[in-house]
């Protein structure tokens, strides 16, 4: 039983601005990460040489050991990274950072992400390297949106879903993120008729299914209660921090594709999502604001129901009731998300989160308590958070 | 000449999957299977994860598979495809060897004519440098 008194909250975040791919170039990724972790801690109200650990995940490119040096740090405590491919496990970077405060390996823990694609390498193209390469790059499968793709298609199949009901996930986004000056598609309007007539990247998703490829940098502080009550800083308590996955993923969608049949087509959330649920002591309907990773529609919906907000094969029909815009039952990717704030492998959702509590969101939740975040959708580990206040 | 022009990705085979390759290129398709608990697995991996056994054969899933799931690609994520664009990526089945998925290409039909639950046959892809991809068509293509 851990102590209240050390029970994990984000004190602190910080934010670079969000550009298009390519769009910084003044300043290398690992300066722009530094200065988010310095203005996450500011933001907190903690000396920067005071922050004792440092989180990340998915080989995030700003060597922690580097950064405690660039930083100043007085003593690094903490250290660690969450393996797993793509954004999968952003929410579980914080999770390791709540372990970290909990359990009195540290005090100060900073998790962060520092992601200027057009100083290194595409997400969205060919990298040689890839676990299970062999088995996918000789087919022509190359990119997350074509891996994924397969997933969305087998889940229309198994639920008779309709496709069609993806453009729900993406206009959700574009709104939220038309009020959110940060967002980097903020002064672009999508509507339905530019949605249908948009390309097909990897059928059954189309251009504005894919999330957007652009360079920032996101960073959450997380400290003990503690800590947080001598604080000025508004700070949001984290109920409950997983990450994880169901038997046989593996690389899963990325590579090997042998995951069981009954978890084939879904966000691999299912066993993680009744951990959470059951670590917090709450149910899906206590959720009042949700940040589903949305490197990709179609995961979304699966996403849904596999955290229990509808049944299998509901989802359709639940975001093309209006259920997940801003004045739905459960509204989601408040700031646009990654389809249309930025992709920062789901660092800007989690924030997202923490401005939900403190109410200060740009599409602000009346009265928010809580709110769950997720990690990357569909691979393995994934990963997941409830944060409340 | 190939499916795909000769400045697509090969296959580089590591220990773990040499063998799966040394078949393909010698024109058998076989998959890893535990010689103790007959489980197979795929993509290869060093231990069965039913039994724990680390000793392994190589068994003939036939030349008939069903597609699980596809997707249409219109999308160039690497110099070598624009000129088959669109085409077929899916995972499929073997209704003779349950338990394993192979991600594939269906070639020899229209893209938009592909459909979940389809009998595809196995035809190999000679790429060049003694090596040889399974790729599948319509059962009754040419």
């Amino acid at each position: 039983m851990k102590s209240k008194s050390r029970k994990a909250h984000i004190v602190g975040v910080g934010e670079s601005i969000y550009t298009k791919w390519g769009g910084i170039q003044d300043k290398t990724q690992f300066q722009l990460t530094a200065e988010t972790i310095a203005t996450a801690l500011t933001d907190a109200g903690i000396a920067v040489a005071e922050a004792d650990g440092l989180t990340s995940f998915s080989n995030d490119a700003n060597d922690a050991p580097l950064m405690a040096v660039t930083l100043g740090l007085k003593q690094l405590r903490y250290s660690a990274m969450v393996w797993g491919g793509g954004g999968g496990g952003s929410a579980g970077s914080v999770a390791q950072a709540c372990a970290a405060v909990e359990s009195g390996q540290a005090e100060v823990v900073v998790a962060y992400r520092g992601l200027c694609q057009g100083q290194g390498r595409r997400f969205g193209r060919f990298g040689a390297g890839r676990i299970h390469g062999n088995f996918v790059h000789p087919y022509g499968l190359f990119a997350p949106a074509q891996m994924l793709a397969l997933l969305v298609q087998r889940y229309f199949h198994e639920t008779g879903g309709d496709p069609d009901s993806l453009v729900e996930i993406a206009l959700n986004g574009r709104a939220n993120a038309n009020r959110n000056p940060r967002a980097v598609m903020r002064d672009r309007e999508l509507t339905r008729e530019q949605y249908f007539a948009s390309r097909w990247i990897a059928e059954p998703l189309r251009l504005f299914d894919c999330c957007l490829e652009t360079d920032g940098a996101a960073a959450v502080v997380v400290t003990t209660a503690e800590r947080a009550a001598d604080l000025d800083a508004d700070s949001v308590e984290v109920a409950a921090a997983v990450h994880g996955s169901g038997p046989g993923w593996g690389s899963g969608p990325l590579g090997s594709h042998n995951m069981p049949d009954e978890d084939y087509a879904t966000s691999n959330s299912k066993l993680l999502a009744q951990d959470l649920f059951n670590r917090a002591d709450m149910t899906p309907s206590d959720i009042n604001v949700a940040q589903f990773y949305d490197h990709f529609s179609g995961l979304v919906l699966m996403a849904l129901e596999d955290y229990g907000f509808c049944g299998r094969g509901e989802a359709p029909d639940f975001v093309k009731s209006g259920a997940i815009r801003a004045d739905g039952s459960l509204p989601i990717n408040t700031s646009g998300g990654q389809l249309s704030e930025a992709y920062v492998h789901g660092m800007n959702l989690v924030i997202e989160g923490v401005r939900q509590l403190r109410g200060v969101s740009t599409t602000q939740i009346a009265d928010a308590q809580t709110c769950l975040v997720t990690g990357g959708l569909g691979v393995s580990p994934t990963s997941a958070l409830i944060l409340t206040r | 000449m190939a499916y795909f022009p000769p400045s697509m990705p090969a296959p580089e085979p590591e220990p773990v999957d040499q063998e799966f390759w040394a078949h393909c290129a010698q024109g058998h398709l076989r998959f890893q299977t535990c010689s103790d608990c007959d489980t197979p697995r795929h993509p290869p991996t060093p231990m069965c994860p039913s039994c724990h056994s680390t000793k392994t054969k190589w068994v003939d899933p036939g030349k008939t598979a069903e597609v699980f799931s596809y997707t249409v690609i219109h999308h160039a994520s690497h110099e070598a495809v624009p000129s088959n664009l669109p085409y077929v990526v899916a995972v499929v089945t073997f209704p003779a060897l349950p338990g394993v998925r192979l991600i594939t290409n269906i070639t020899d039909l229209p893209p938009g004519d592909v459909r979940i639950g389809h009998s595809v046959t196995l035809w190999f892809d000679d790429i060049g440098g003694g090596m040889q991809v399974p790729r599948f068509r319509p059962v009754g293509a040419a």
